[in-house]
């Protein structure tokens, strides 16, 4: 991939998605495009990229940006996390909920893993009905993979413990389903994190792990903002381990790395000015 | 005490040996091997491993029957077993975990896979 080219796919990543890319991915861009080539019948690469300079047609530009940004995952990642999510962050809001339903937010959700993680964790409450969980994705392709609940036999194995495996996912073939009770507390959503989330409504949790990391500063105060703004007033962010996001002073860390609280005495309004 | 651990890996192919003792070694195990269930219980009986990935249709004596052995001996409660099979029926594998797996790795694997399981049971 020549240089100019590679500029090329930072500049609609950087765009559309406000990813920043770095100038040691030329490889695996290619490797990430190469299909998407194939499926426009275009010789190669750098013609799929020729034509998209003279003609910048939103539906290529979006197939390509799309696979630029897609990202291998895998259910439970980073453990701590979801050990207290588990054992103490949705115990402890089930009961100041009472009966009202608890909202979950996956916001750069990708194939699904994080948010089906959570749909597992839930069926532990005590009360498992009345959660619902919003999952959030730029990608067309990864949402219609995740929305399908159906991973391969290698996805089913990273990070998922068997007794999981066994109890919630049905053996399809070669590929592991999961059943239709979890699918159904999932609502997937495909927009960009960057757009106007506050349709979406509050949740008492929020989570968007391993996106902030790879955003332009601009971006990240935005999608930051977001977060704090979809955040109820005593609810919980949980960005990734290294992540470290301007979030406002309502929030204080709460325990693993990547885990904030908000403190309900603060006032609701986001810290940075909108555009 | 000593403080490296180790694990023994029970397969009867030798390419799966050498696969799986080469990723358990990246993990800091020192890795052991045995050809069957038979030749793994010697091998307890010498020096209980911390860690066992067992394959299960194995001659002389198969996965199964060697864990049922092992958590008879002294200190055979000690190893963390985790089975490593071709075997996925949901069923099959359910009876593995009733008999004291801890975790469960269908064949194929990868690096990724063993490690992630490991880290499951505290293995790492």
């Amino acid at each position: 991939m020549t240089p100019a080219d590679l500029e090329f796919v930072a500049e609609l990543v950087r765009r559309h998605a406000g990813v920043v890319i770095r100038a040691d991915k030329a490889f695996f861009i290619e490797t990430r495009l190469g299909p998407v080539a194939r499926r426009e019948k275009a010789p190669g690469v750098a013609a799929l990229l020729d034509q998209l300079r003279r003609v910048p047609d939103p539906v290529l530009t979006r197939a390509v940006v799309e696979a630029t940004l897609m990202q291998e995952t895998s259910f439970f990642r980073d453990r701590a996390v979801f050990e207290q999510i588990g054992k103490m962050i949705l115990p402890d809001l089930r009961a100041r909920r009472g009966a009202a339903p608890l909202r979950i937010l996956s916001a750069g959700c990708a194939t699904g893993q994080e948010a089906y993680s959570l749909a597992m964790l839930a069926t532990d409450l005590a009360a498992p009905a009345g959660v619902e969980i919003v999952a959030v994705d730029f990608g067309s392709f990864p949402l219609e993979k995740a929305r399908t609940g159906l991973f391969t036999h290698f996805e089913a194995q990273r990070g998922l413990p068997i007794r999981r495996l066994l109890a919630h996912f049905d053996k399809i073939d070669e590929n592991w389903r999961i059943r239709p009770d979890l699918r159904q507390m999932i609502r997937w959503e495909e927009m960009n994190l960057l757009d106007d989330l506050s349709g979406l409504g509050r949740f008492d949790l929020v989570l968007c792990r391993y996106v902030l990391g790879s955003l332009t500063p601009e971006a990240s105060v935005r999608v930051v903002d977001s977060l704090d703004a979809a955040c109820r007033p005593d609810g919980v962010v949980v960005v990734g381990a290294a992540e470290t996001p301007a979030l406002s002073a309502a929030f204080s860390p709460g325990g693993t790395r990547g885990v904030w609280r908000r403190n309900p005495a603060f006032a609701h309004e986001p810290i940075h000015s909108r555009a | 005490m000593n403080t490296v651990r180790t694990c023994l890996v029970v397969d009867d192919s030798r390419v799966m040996r050498k696969v799986a003792i080469r990723i358990v070694e990246q993990l800091n195990f020192e890795g052991v091997e045995a050809g069957d269930g038979l030749e793994a219980l010697t091998y307890c009986r010498a020096a209980m491993p911390d860690a066992i990935l067992l394959d299960w249709a194995m001659p002389v004596m198969d996965g199964m029957e060697f864990l049922r052995q092992l958590r008879a001996e002294p200190n055979g409660d000690k190893p963390v077993v985790v089975f490593c099979s071709a075997e996925s029926r949901p069923e099959r594998i359910r009876l593995a975990v009733d008999h004291g797996a801890a975790e469960y790795i269908m064949k194929p694997f990868d690096g990724d896979i063993i490690a992630s399981k490991f880290e499951a049971v505290g293995l790492i």
